[in-house]
């Protein structure tokens, strides 16, 4: 049987590495949203998990609400990610910096 | 559970709004030509029946629904109320700089009115996932807008910015909600008050409160994580930007105060002293940097970094004078804001963006009366006496003093006089420096009475800001 804290460790570590891949994350465009969306599939481990231990419904209800907003959120962020391409013909993290300061 | 026990009399203005935001959808693309302008007449049309309902039903009871996860108390009816008028307010100013750049599309008010509907569920929310639903909402309406000039690199460099910031900001904002229902075991904001008021203490609990913290200061825009900012406001078409710094924080003050305040209240101590930290960072940095800036536009941003650091102050005092102070400001920043950024509007034309500070030179010899208008916005903005900022600094500052924190008023003060270096340099240019362009400005009726609107209520609110004041404290109850 799996522990409540070992679901809490593994919901942490893909937290850590989807926001180390947002910070660390020099090159591509595309990584970053990814790491939006494992970021947002750590937070429904935690749901899911205080929610099957603690005998209440409502956090895997909230899991089904977090993957629609994250579809939602990957259609807008690709969205963009499509209109910076055509503008500037790249997707490299670097080369976003026209504004500064 | 049936209809009649959901009680959807109290959620009326948001079921309106979202009717009338998807017919805009469908009427849009419909009328080819005219599209857009009966886009624009039936998003004010909208806002104004939501004005009436939501005055109608405004009364000093607090009203539930959907089972007590929606709620609307007095402040969340006056804070709906400010949200209107911002938002009618932006649309009017923004219409024509719309049009002369071609993008006066129906889908500008259509994602405008989806932002409103978001920012009302984030203000009426009582359970952790509405919150977190209407302020993805509101965000991804935000993202959308400012990727709305598709030919614009500037643009989509800036809505890409606040995308992956604003979503790590929801993912950090959700995690620590995750944390807040493994340790209460409840979603609703109420219940989760009554157990951590039980005694509830744990590190998780601690490890929460950091990371709602920083979701919802992220979501603000308060320093130190305020670096997505300058770049989203200086990119945003600037229509988009005055929708951007208006109404949405009137929304974000609604999120920390039902996080914070309703939700975890009995937490006071362990978020106080770092709202305490952001502040200060939010303060020194808004109004020391700003004076570096040559963009207007970006100079108005950093200013809006130190209003907002101003805000949380009232939040932090702790007590109902202080979040009536906070709520007073915010209306108060919004209004100067529209008018602030509405000045760049002004200036500009077909084909040009008077983003620069030079734009500003000699504008008193190109038209007087905006040249006052500008020149009450930077005094407000200042906080000079008997003006609408005014006030809303000396109620934050009253609150603050009033739990003992005379120190951060003292810092407060301080920041604020660095702050009225640069507004008063920008009123020097307007007044005393020769115009660089001396064309005559071409803003329409719209802009105009928009502008002359915000600063005349820098002059009203300043001489009598009894009935604003009262309103506002009203709201909380005193």
């Amino acid at each position: 049987m799996i522990s409540l804290s070992e679901f809490l460790i593994f919901g942490g570590l893909l937290f850590s590495i989807s926001v180390a891949g947002i910070f660390l994350n020099r090159k591509n465009v595309l990584v970053l949203l990814m790491a939006i969306e494992l970021m947002l599939l750590a937070v429904n481990v935690n749901f899911v998990a205080f929610s099957h231990f603690s005998g209440d419904i409502d956090g895997q209800a909230f899991v089904f609400f977090v993957l629609t907003v994250a579809a939602a959120e990957a259609a807008i962020g690709l969205a963009i990610l499509v209109t910076l391409f055509r503008n500037r013909r790249t997707i490299n993290v670097e080369d976003l910096t026209e504004m500064k300061g | 559970m049936t209809l009649a026990s959901l009680n959807l009399q109290p959620v009326l203005p948001e079921i309106v709004l979202a009717a009338m935001a998807c017919l805009i959808l469908l009427v849009d693309p419909f009328l080819p030509k005219r599209g857009p302008t009966v886009s624009f007449v039936l998003s004010i049309l909208t806002l104004i029946a939501l004005f009436v309902i939501t005055l109608v039903q405004m009364d000093d009871s607090v009203r539930m629904s959907f089972g007590d996860m929606v709620v609307n108390d007095p402040m969340a009816d006056l804070m709906k109320l400010v949200v209107y008028v911002l938002v009618a307010a932006v649309f009017v100013i923004s219409r024509t700089y719309l049009r002369q750049r071609g993008i006066d599309k129906g889908e500008y008010y259509m994602l405008g009115l989806f932002g409103v509907l978001g920012m009302m569920i984030t203000i009426s929310s009582n359970h952790l996932l509405l919150l977190y639903l209407g302020l993805e909402l509101m965000s991804l309406a935000l993202y959308a807008m400012t990727a709305f000039k598709r030919d614009d690199g500037r643009a989509s460099e800036a809505a890409m910015k606040y995308f992956v910031l604003g979503a790590l900001a929801s993912g950090i904002l959700l995690y620590g909600m995750s944390l807040l229902y493994g340790v209460t075991g409840n979603l609703m904001l109420t219940a989760i008050a009554e157990t951590v008021a039980a005694g509830e203490d744990s590190m998780a609990l601690k490890a929460a409160v950091v990371l709602i913290v920083v979701g919802a200061v992220f979501k603000m825009g308060i320093a130190p994580f305020h670096m997505w900012l300058p770049d989203v406001y200086e990119g945003a078409p600037t229509a988009v930007t005055l929708y951007l710094a208006a109404a949405p924080k009137v929304a974000a003050l609604a999120l920390v105060m039902r996080l914070l305040v309703d939700g975890m209240g009995p937490l006071f101590y362990d978020w106080q002293p770092m709202l305490i930290v952001v502040a200060m960072l939010s303060m020194a940095i808004g109004n020391v940097v700003a004076i570096a800036q040559t963009s207007f536009k970006r100079m108005l941003t950093y200013s809006t970094i130190g209003h907002v650091g101003f805000i949380l102050l009232g939040v932090l005092a702790g007590t109902n004078e202080g979040y009536a102070a906070a709520l007073f400001y915010t209306i108060a920043y919004a209004v100067m804001t529209i008018g602030g950024f509405g000045i760049i509007l002004l200036l500009a034309r077909q084909g040009f963006e008077a983003e620069s500070m030079d734009d500003l030179k000699g504008l008193n010899d190109r038209s007087p009366v905006m040249a006052f208008v500008f020149l009450l916005l930077m005094f407000s903005m200042a906080g000079i006496p008997f003006t609408f900022g005014f006030w809303a600094k000396l109620a934050v500052l009253q609150s603050i003093v009033g739990v003992g924190l005379w120190w951060l008023a003292t810092f407060a003060v301080v920041t604020a006089v660095i702050g009225a270096f640069y507004y008063l340099r920008a009123v020097k240019m307007v007044y005393f420096d020769k115009p660089e362009d001396t064309s005559p400005i071409q803003a329409d009726v719209n802009v105009r009475g928009v502008l002359i609107l915000s600063g005349a209520s820098m002059l009203i609110f300043g001489l009598y800001p009894t009935g604003l004041t009262a309103l506002t404290a009203g709201a909380f109850g005193l």
